[in-house]
């Protein structure tokens, strides 16, 4: 029968917190009554992006929750193999909305990733390579250096010498995930310019909010922070933009590097004064779900301020639908599809309120996109960290969406919109992926919508 | 490495699957140590990936020339150990033949490979009028492989009948690597029905690969009821009364005040917390004489002192009804840590009875067990919460368990309506079937699986002296 003797044994006191945290064991970072939530149904396999694709159960939650657990109770070591099993896990939640346990899967997975990092033997990580520190981390988050980086990269546009590169398969030559990041830059348009610190509301004043930029989004959607600026301006807010605001911290905390995220986290804390406004609006999942988790993931003297900070967020869409969105005038005579940004749809469980701010548009029709709510394979930094798991994911995404005979899509998330139209360029498809703030702007302007 | 399998038999496995379809270090193997049933454990030595039927062939000739046992799996969703390698050995995992084949919707079939989930199937033929009828509550998860296997039911059995009703052909491989095919697409085939005998064998006789589904057209029009009462007698009456008047509702479903708490936690739905049982009542068929219907049972319901009965308003709100009642189970872990779903079948005249004798065999042992199950055919799910790391409260749990499936046999009734035998179970088979009906049955499996090498350990109990047969004091508790 069962070769281990009864493995769970000798590791009662780990559970209940008696024993002193063990360095060296990633999982004693975990409250261990949080795996006893799983009760081994399976329910949630299907859900998974990567079990769908590779059909082994230690890709799936229930294996990933097995095997952390595994680690944990001391019945298996961290071998690279189990490694590669968590590190392939996109973080997308979708099992936290299949489990009808209520497993929170995030609150495992992170921090034990964030443990698992700090116990790579001679201390260092996979995310402590060059990649990370000059371009995750050094780069995306500070959109000063972010913006100078994208110079060169505009002059190549403008040259056509990137569709080059891409026809080419040029790009393949290049460090890999740099020439995957050459192949994401969206087409930029001229640059933008900053937002002000200050739009008042148009008409009657129904909120005052404070609008969170994001990093990347700031410099590569500058158009979309516009977008939204108006939309909410035509919504009746009073829309505050700190220039004092920094990177939300996701890209280091879900890389394991949890410091330099709870700095940043503070510095937000101190840039967007909470109690000042009616709400803190992100029109980027991923930053949004992670300012809604500021409150769990550090327990300091700080933790209750940053509770109180994340009670506040709302993702854009989620604010206009409880706010009541002002009907938008103009017709937008296209049918568009959406997809289900995973920090959407599963960590923030927004689900139907793009859909009806969406409907209110006159004339727009949705057509619903098989799989929808199955990642795209941006998840954060995945697609340039897992590239060959981000391609079958992407591959799969554009399949579902071709299908569907649109060629607009619609998300709320700036890496789902980049990673869908890296994959339509790559394949040669004509589609237009957009923010669902982008189509209700065109409205309110009574603008038109080309393809 | 495992020690007990031949030298050769994982290289050769890997010159068949290649070296992404073989897992054999011990730390992969170990989710594959148990299903949805977590009571008994055992790892297999290896674990393969097969991508196509002639790839299952060579696996299986390869196990069977190594003497080694070997067992399929789908998506590992058991509830009764249908998955649990009992001899260890060889895992022949089938998630990654997971393709619809064909959809033809004229002559009403589809053509699947078993590692495809019950739902996509349904999800693919969306705008057809057409969809697979048995929908058992896992089965966004769960594999119709799978479903054949244990011959899976579903709330809506009542009416659309279970997974061997809906099943024209299967093709598969035998123990000896001999591929076959059994029926087809067309209906009628004459001759021993085999396609019935393989159908619930839990992958006794011979692994299935390929799988021709009978296609329902979708009911006109549906009206979901939402039955509440203040005490469960009078929620097992109306069943009776409902069923007693001729009517056949597409399903008819019982849920108890433990249940209804903790679904209300997971989905928010609206249920009334302070009723002790509520019946999802759902009648289908052609628009004209659904309203009739719907009064009737609304009638009936509080002639048996029904509180009230909701209706579903809308499409949104029936698929919101149906998604609490299919993820019941998982809900559970809501309400305690382990949990341990038994299913039994009597007859529905029998429901107060049992029910009330669960509730007393619940209180003896002093565990709490919440009930939601398919009322309208008799098959009871008694859920009984506990706590794994207690492995005083895991004894009794199983001590409550034999004694409610005891008296569903004393009833008359059965010791699984759908979630099979499994190893679960198997302890009960000699008090359900006589020596003889056994002997059939380990005669009819020999005649295909001569040397039970492919999952041994498994439904039928095996005679004594082969080490492999499961007793009830060896069970461990562990999840
Ligand atoms: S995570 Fe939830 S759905 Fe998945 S196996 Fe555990 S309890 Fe079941
Ligand atoms: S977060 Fe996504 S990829 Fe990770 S286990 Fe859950 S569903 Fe799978």
């Amino acid at each position: 029968m069962n070769q281990d003797p009864d493995p769970h044994l000798p590791h009662r006191s780990a559970r209940t917190g008696l024993a002193a945290p063990d360095v060296s064991n990633p999982g004693s970072a975990i409250d261990y009554e949080r795996f006893l939530d799983c009760v081994h149904c399976g329910l949630c396999t299907a859900a998974c992006p990567t079990y769908v694709e590779l059909g082994n159960e230690n890709d799936s939650p229930r294996g990933r929750i097995y095997l952390m657990r595994g680690v944990t109770d001391g019945r298996i070591d961290l071998t690279p193999g189990v490694r590669r099993h968590l590190e392939l896990c996109l973080d997308c939640r979708a099992c936290e909305t299949a489990c009808p346990s209520g497993v929170q899967y995030g609150k495992l997975i992170e921090p034990f990733r964030v443990a698992m990092e700090t116990t790579e033997p001679n201390g260092r990580g996979k995310t402590h390579d060059w990649f990370h520190r000059w371009i995750l981390f050094g780069l995306f988050t500070q959109p000063r250096r972010m913006r100078a980086a994208l110079v060169p990269a505009r002059l190549l546009q403008r040259l056509r010498i990137d569709r080059w590169i891409e026809a080419t398969g040029l790009w393949r030559l290049l460090p890999q995930r740099i020439g995957r990041l050459l192949t994401l830059l969206p087409r930029l348009g001229p640059r933008t310019p900053d937002l002000p610190s200050f739009l008042p509301a148009v008409g009657r004043r129904r909120a005052r909010v404070v609008l969170f930029k994001g990093c990347v989004g700031d410099v590569m959607f500058g158009s979309t922070n516009w977008a939204t600026a108006r939309v909410l301006q035509a919504n009746g807010c009073d829309v505050l933009i700190p220039e004092s605001q920094v990177c939300c911290g996701a890209i280091h905390y879900h890389a394991g590097h949890s410091e330099p995220a709870r700095e940043l986290a503070d510095q937000n804390l101190a840039a967007l004064k909470p109690a000042d406004v009616d709400a803190i609006v992100v029109n980027i999942a991923g930053c949004g779900s992670m300012l809604k988790d500021y409150g769990h993931h550090w327990h300091d003297g700080r933790q209750a301020d940053r509770t109180a900070f994340a009670a506040k967020v709302r993702d854009v869409s989620e604010f206009l639908d409880e706010l009541g969105l002002v009907s938008p005038p103009g017709p937008i005579p296209h049918k568009v599809t959406y997809h289900d940004a995973c920090h959407l749809a599963h960590a923030q469980r927004v689900r139907e309120a793009p859909r009806r701010l969406l409907r209110r548009i006159p004339e727009l029709v949705i057509e619903e996109l098989r799989e929808s709510d199955l990642c795209c394979g941006a998840a954060g930094t995945y697609n340039l960290t897992e590239p060959e798991m981000a391609d079958r994911l992407a591959r799969r995404k554009l399949q579902n969406i071709l299908e569907t005979g649109v060629r607009v899509v619609v998300t709320g998330n700036a890496g789902c919109l980049l990673q869908i139209a890296r994959e339509s360029r790559l394949q040669g498809h004509v589609l237009r992926v957009l923010h669902p703030m982008d189509l209700l702007d065109l409205s309110y302007r009574n603008e038109c919508l080309t393809i | 490495m495992p020690q007990n399998l031949p030298t050769t038999l994982v290289p050769e496995l890997l010159r068949i699957v290649g070296v992404e379809g073989v897992l054999a270090a011990r730390a992969d193997l170990m989710v594959y140590e148990c299903d949805g049933f977590v009571i008994e454990k055992n790892s297999p030595d290896v674990v393969v990936f097969p991508t196509c039927t002639e790839q299952v062939a060579r696996v299986v000739r390869c196990c069977r020339d190594a003497g080694v046992p070997f067992v399929p799996r789908g998506a590992g969703t058991s509830l009764a150990g249908g998955c649990l390698p009992v001899g260890g050995g060889v895992m022949i995992v089938l998630t990654r033949m997971k393709q619809i084949l064909e959809i033809n919707t004229r002559d009403r079939y589809a053509v699947v490979q078993p590692g495809v989930v019950n739902i996509w199937l349904t999800q693919a033929l969306r705008g057809t009028g057409l969809h697979y009828a048995p929908d058992p509550s896992s089965q966004g998860a769960c594999t119709i492989g799978g479903n054949v296997a244990t011959n899976s039911g579903g709330p809506h059995t009542l009416k659309y009948g279970v997974t061997v009703n809906h099943v024209l052909g299967v093709e598969c491989v035998l123990p000896d690597g001999e591929i076959v095919c059994l029926g087809g697409p067309v209906d009628e085939s004459p001759g021993c029905d085999l396609v019935g005998a393989m159908v619930g064998s839990e992958g006794t006789l011979a692994i299935v690969t390929k799988i021709w589904v009978r296609l329902t057209k979708n009911p006109q029009g549906y009206r979901t009821m939402l039955g509440v009462f203040d005490s469960v007698d009078d929620a097992t009456n109306a069943i009776s009364a409902i069923i007693g008047h001729g009517i056949v509702p597409a399903a008819l479903e019982m849920l108890d005040q433990g249940i209804i708490v903790a679904l209300e936690a997971a989905f928010q739905f609206g249920f009334p917390l302070d009723a002790s049982a509520v019946l999802l009542i759902e009648v289908d068929g052609l628009e004209v004489g659904l309203d009739a219907q719907q009064q009737q049972i609304v009638e009936l319901c509080r002639q048996q002192g029904a509180r009230e009965v909701r209706l579903a308003r809308d499409a949104a709100e029936r698929a919101r009804l149906w998604k609490c009642r299919k993820q019941a189970f998982g809900a559970i872990g809501r309400l305690s840590p382990s949990y341990c779903t038994q299913d039994g079948v009597v007859p529905r005249t029998q429901l107060p009875h049992i029910l009330r004798r669960i509730t007393e065999i619940g209180n003896r042992h002093r565990i709490r067990i919440v009930n939601v199950f398919h009322a309208g055919d008799g098959n009871i799910h008694p859920i009984l919460l506990f706590d794994e790391r207690d492995p005083e409260q895991v004894q009794r749990v199983l001590q409550a368990s034999n004694e409610i499936l005891e008296d569903c046999l004393a009833c008359g009734g059965s010791v699984t309506g759908e979630h099979g035998i499994g190893v679960e179970k198997i302890g009960f088979m000699r008090r359900m079937f006589t020596a003889d009906s056994l002997d059939v049955m380990a005669r009819f499996r020999s005649a295909l699986n001569p040397d039970n090498q492919l999952s041994p350990g498994k439904m039928l109990p095996t005679a004594a002296g082969c080490g492999l047969e499961m007793k009830g004091s060896h069970r461990k508790a562990a999840v």
